[in-house]
């Protein structure tokens, strides 16, 4: 390296460079976070086609928010005199839509894949408040998530439903009063098909058998604990004194929630037979699962899984990724829809959520879904399997003022959204967005300049390297750690391997920064 | 007797390069219509499309005219078109006919299933592969292509070594000859256009971070030591192109020089002599740079594909020629402080800029979100006939074979969709589909099981 001095140079400064632009990012994320103001004002949206979902299209129409709320929808509100008004002539609104599938918002690895039941590990642990991916979504027209834990297991860790309140703590962002989950996996992801690591003992299941063994496994376990506790309360409760309380199981006290119907269960399912299998160990152990997520071959037993109450959560139209995947038909919602289902479209993928609204469309291509039934996929109906279908899923007046406007009919490719509010607040407003671009970027090169300026007045100092030492946000206001380079996660543990990443194999082709 | 019919056209193309190709006053077509034309003995070979408004992409629209299919190939075109007698006749009285869709990059027929690697043949071991050729191992049966069909795409080019969702990205350096294929026929020499109509150069990733895949663990890597891999990389990449320029003027003196054979080099030669454009796989602008800078440096013709920064070298893009095969518009932003619609107006920005691209799905069960795709990039800014010629006449064109498909004029074969509204809109259907004149089908694995299940009684309990 002494023998080629410019080479040495021509390092230091691709390293600066490097070491540079990650700091700016992690800047820059904060700058771009909204803020919305405490009390959230009263907005008249008015001059809009109304998309409803639960009673009709409204032409020319109104919706009147206030405390959060939605007042008021019709076609001649007159606007209060504090309103703020949003003049949507010529646009479209729809209830914000409902992402029931998501991998959002959360730090690090969505599994926790050592064991094959991992029901102690939650979401609610790692919720990440400045992931990007909530603010793209939120673009995408999202207002709320489902976030699950992964499929890498027959028993998956917890799980929480979101809205998508960029800018606020973590602690804003559940859904206040939203029953919780847990994810339950079938198929090739819990048996570890594809994810299979020479050298290393498979973990066990290993096959559809086993994975059924280990559900039934874990809640014949979880009915006698809950038994003894059950027992022990009883006693307790009858004054007798000196008693010794069972030994909590961190690891079976969310299956006894679900014995109980306070937990839901969201269980990722491909193959028709498994589908089957799980309806019926939830009725041996009388249990009720809630959502079949994916559910690629729901369609072959429609009239078994409406006959269940289970809701089916399914892509539009990803198929052949896996065995599984390859009878995925792109009618499946329609066709399930026909037999009585309730069915929502899902994302399971922070790009696919940007657009979910396209993706339900294509239920009327494929199956000849109405314009209704088609916007009810991602909207009403995982409000429904979310069991939040009171509060959000639906233009009402009562409802939260969770809302979407767009510039033509969503059901379209050509649709974009403008404006997304969550509790009648404005979380995303592109022009907004747009006109804060050119403020950013002066920001960014101040930001590298400043960097650059402060490197060459130390040109001996030695450089660590880059990717080492990602160093600390100057100014951060945020407590949480985010590594820019933290997404796309790896496909290993996630659902990744189940889903196209398209970003992921962006950053593969793209190399480092 | 013979039709003479006019068709005025008007030079609306954006780009400069397309005026060769694309400007023409006035055009008369001549077509040979016999009355005693026989009809074949088999299915018809002769079809007429009446009173279709017909988008030929290579003039003005035609409002209410028809297409008329001899064989393989276009026969006439136009407002005044007489039937000719035995043809068999589709009324598309409210339908529109384009040009099939051309996908710029996907692996058909080289992937059935991503997780299967039995069924996977898109990326050959090591580096430098210059001499594999996809159509070598495209399945024509694969369920893919019917499926894809039915979304109005005819043509794509099969390329190897180009990722794909569930492959964890592309691989190798020189990864083979992509080939252009139609999408029926019942083997690989009915479909092909073009067995090898580029060579794919994944371009040397510059990685501090790599996903370990048999381990499923990330490596890191100091930088200095990701600096030094990809200098090796380019290194040997150079020396490839160095080895292939002798060898090719090896070859020339054939009959006089003494030299060994070596299928390798030989794959290469054509690149060399200019004849095959470099397929170069890059994202960042830092990449792009480089990339266009070696293949200046070895006169070779590139197309760059994915180009997710293009936007940051477009003018090093026009100013060299350098068409781009885009990657999808609905691919989320490479960093977090992008704009988060960075790759939707992507598109917009680049024909403003007047750099020639073409949309691509670069993938398999996704190639049917070509349409959509483009269509939101037409939602972010792009002119909606810029939309359209970027999945039809822009990638013929990309790839030298525009004359033979991607607009309807008489003479190109005859790959066309005869739909009931705009091809690049989500609810659209294709009514009929033509493809090297013959009226396919439409119908697929998926449309199959939709149809059985539809019927399955409802169970006794």
């Amino acid at each position: 390296m002494r023998n080629a001095p410019s080479f040495l140079k021509k390092l230091q400064h691709w390293q600066v460079l490097c070491f540079l632009s990650l700091i700016c990012f992690l800047c820059l994320t904060s700058v771009a976070t909204a803020n919305p103001p405490d009390a959230p004002p009263v907005i008249l949206i008015q001059n809009a086609t109304i998309l409803t979902v639960s009673h009709g299209t409204i032409a020319n129409g109104s919706i009147l928010i206030r405390d959060g709320k939605i007042a008021e929808v019709g076609s001649s509100i007159k606007a209060p005199k504090d309103a703020q008004v949003i003049d949507a002539a010529g646009q479209f609104v729809i209830p914000g839509i409902i992402d029931c599938h998501s991998h959002i918002a959360v730090d690090g690895s969505v599994n926790e894949g050592s064991v094959s039941v991992s029901s102690m590990a939650n979401i609610a642990d790692v919720l990440n408040p400045d992931d990007i991916d909530i603010y793209r979504d939120l673009a995408g027209g999202v207002t709320v998530a489902n976030v699950l834990h992964g499929s890498a297991n027959a028993i998956g860790g917890q799980t929480m439903v979101i809205k998508l309140r960029w800018g606020q703590p973590a602690a804003k962002l559940p859904f206040e009063g939203a029953v919780p989950g847990i994810k339950f996996a079938l198929g090739e992801n819990p048996k570890r098909t594809n994810f299979r690591i020479p050298a290393q003992t498979p973990r066990y299941p290993a096959t559809r058998m086993g994975v059924e063994e280990t559900i039934r496994a874990a809640f014949t376990e979880a009915r006698d604990y809950k038994k003894t506790w059950d027992a022990y309360i009883k006693r307790s409760d009858a004054g007798e004194k000196n008693l010794i309380p069972p030994r909590r199981d961190l690891r079976l006290d969310p299956l006894v929630e679900v014995l109980e119907g306070k937990r839901y269960v969201h269980a990722h399912c491909y193959r028709e037979d498994e589908i089957l299998m799980l309806l019926r160990v939830a009725k041996e152990f009388g249990f009720k699962v809630r959502t079949l997520q994916h559910v690629l071959e729901g369609y072959k037993v429609a009239d078994e899984i409406a006959a269940s109450g289970a809701g089916a959560s399914t892509f539009s139209d990803w198929w052949a990724y896996k065995v599984e995947a390859y009878d995925a038909i792109p009618y499946n919602a329609a066709l399930m829809t026909r037999r009585g289902v309730i069915v929502s479209v899902n994302s399971d993928d922070a790009e696919e959520a940007t657009h979910l609204n396209q993706e339900a469309a294509k239920s009327m291509k494929f199956g000849g879904l109405t314009h209704d039934e088609a916007l009810k996929l991602v909207t009403l109906n995982p409000a429904i399997q979310l069991g939040i279908d009171k509060r959000v899923g639906s233009i009402d007046a009562g409802k939260d003022a969770d809302l979407v406007i767009y510039n033509r009919d969503p059901l379209s490719a050509y649709a974009v959204v403008q404006k997304t509010l969550i509790d009648g607040r404005v979380y995303f407003d592109r022009e907004r967005d747009i006109a804060g671009r050119a403020d950013r970027e002066k920001e960014k090169k101040e930001l590298l300049e400043k960097e650059k300026k402060a490197a060459e007045k130390k040109p001996e100092e030695k450089k660590p390297d880059a990717t080492v030492t990602i160093g600390q946000k100057p100014g951060e206001k945020k407590s949480e750690e985010k590594k820019p380079e933290e997404k796309p996660k790896p496909p290993t543990e996630n659902e990744t391997q189940d889903k196209p990443l398209e970003s992921f194999r962006v950053v593969v082709r793209g190399g480092a920064q | 007797m013979k039709i003479c019919f006019g068709i005025q056209t008007r030079n609306s193309q954006r780009r400069s390069s397309l005026t060769d190709l694309c400007v023409f006053c006035l055009i008369c077509l001549f077509c040979g219509v016999s009355s005693q034309a026989q009809a074949p003995s088999q299915a018809p070979a002769v079809y007429a499309i009446t009173h279709a408004k017909i988008f030929t992409l290579a003039g003005e629209t035609i409002d209410d005219g028809t297409v008329v299919i001899r064989d393989s190939r276009i026969a006439a075109v136009g407002a005044q078109v007489t039937v000719p007698q035995g043809a068999q006749v589709i009324d598309a009285k409210g339908l529109q006919v384009y040009p099939g869709l051309f996908d710029s990059v996907t692996q058909m027929g080289l992937r059935e299933i991503g997780a299967v690697s039995a069924t996977v043949d898109t990326t050959e071991t090591g580096s430098f592969n210059p001499d594999a050729v996809a159509s070598t191992a495209v399945s024509p049966s694969s369920e893919h292509i019917p499926v894809t069909r039915a979304a109005g795409i005819t043509e794509v080019l099969a390329v190897p070594a180009s990722g794909g969702f569930d492959s964890g990205g592309s691989q190798g350096i020189l990864g083979g000859q992509a080939s252009a294929i139609q999408l029926a026929g019942w083997t690989i020499e009915d479909m092909l256009l073009k067995k090898s109509a580029a060579m794919v150069l994944n371009w040397p990733k510059f990685e501090t971070r790599m996903l370990d895949r048999t381990t499923f663990t990330r490596n890191e890597k100091p930088f200095s030591e990701a600096k030094q891999e990809y200098e090796k990389n380019v290194n040997e990449l150079t020396d490839w192109f160095e080895r292939a320029r002798h060898y090719s003027q090896a070859m020339e003196k054939s009959t006089t020089a003494n030299f060994n054979r070596d299928v390798k080099l030989e794959a290469l030669a054509p690149v060399i002599r200019g004849e095959l454009p470099l397929l170069v796989f890059a994202e960042r602008a830092r990449e792009i740079r480089n990339a266009v800078e070696f293949c200046e440096g070895q006169k070779v013709r590139m197309i760059l594909a994915g180009g997710a920064e293009a936007y940051k070298v477009k003018d090093l893009l026009r100013s060299k020629s350098v068409p781009v095969i885009l990657l999808p518009p609905l691919t989320l932003p490479l960093d977090e402080d992008d704009p988060y619609d960075r790759l939707l107006a992507q598109p917009a920005e680049l024909a403003a800029a007047d750099v020639k691209f073409a949309f691509a799905s670069f993938d398999n069960s996704f190639s049917r979100r070509l349409g959509q795709n483009a269509a939101n990039a037409v939602a972010h800014g792009l002119p909606y006939e810029e939309a359209l010629r970027a999945v039809t006449l822009y990638p013929a064109q990309i790839f030298g074979l525009a004359d033979q498909v991607g607009t309807l004029e008489e003479g190109k074969i005859a790959n066309l969709i005869v739909t009931n509204g705009d091809p690049l809109e989500l609810t659209t259907d294709v009514r009929y589909l033509f493809i090297r004149g013959q009226l396919t089908s439409t119908n697929n694995k998926q449309q199959a099981l939709y149809e059985k299940y539809s019927k399955r009684p409802k169970p006794a309990n």
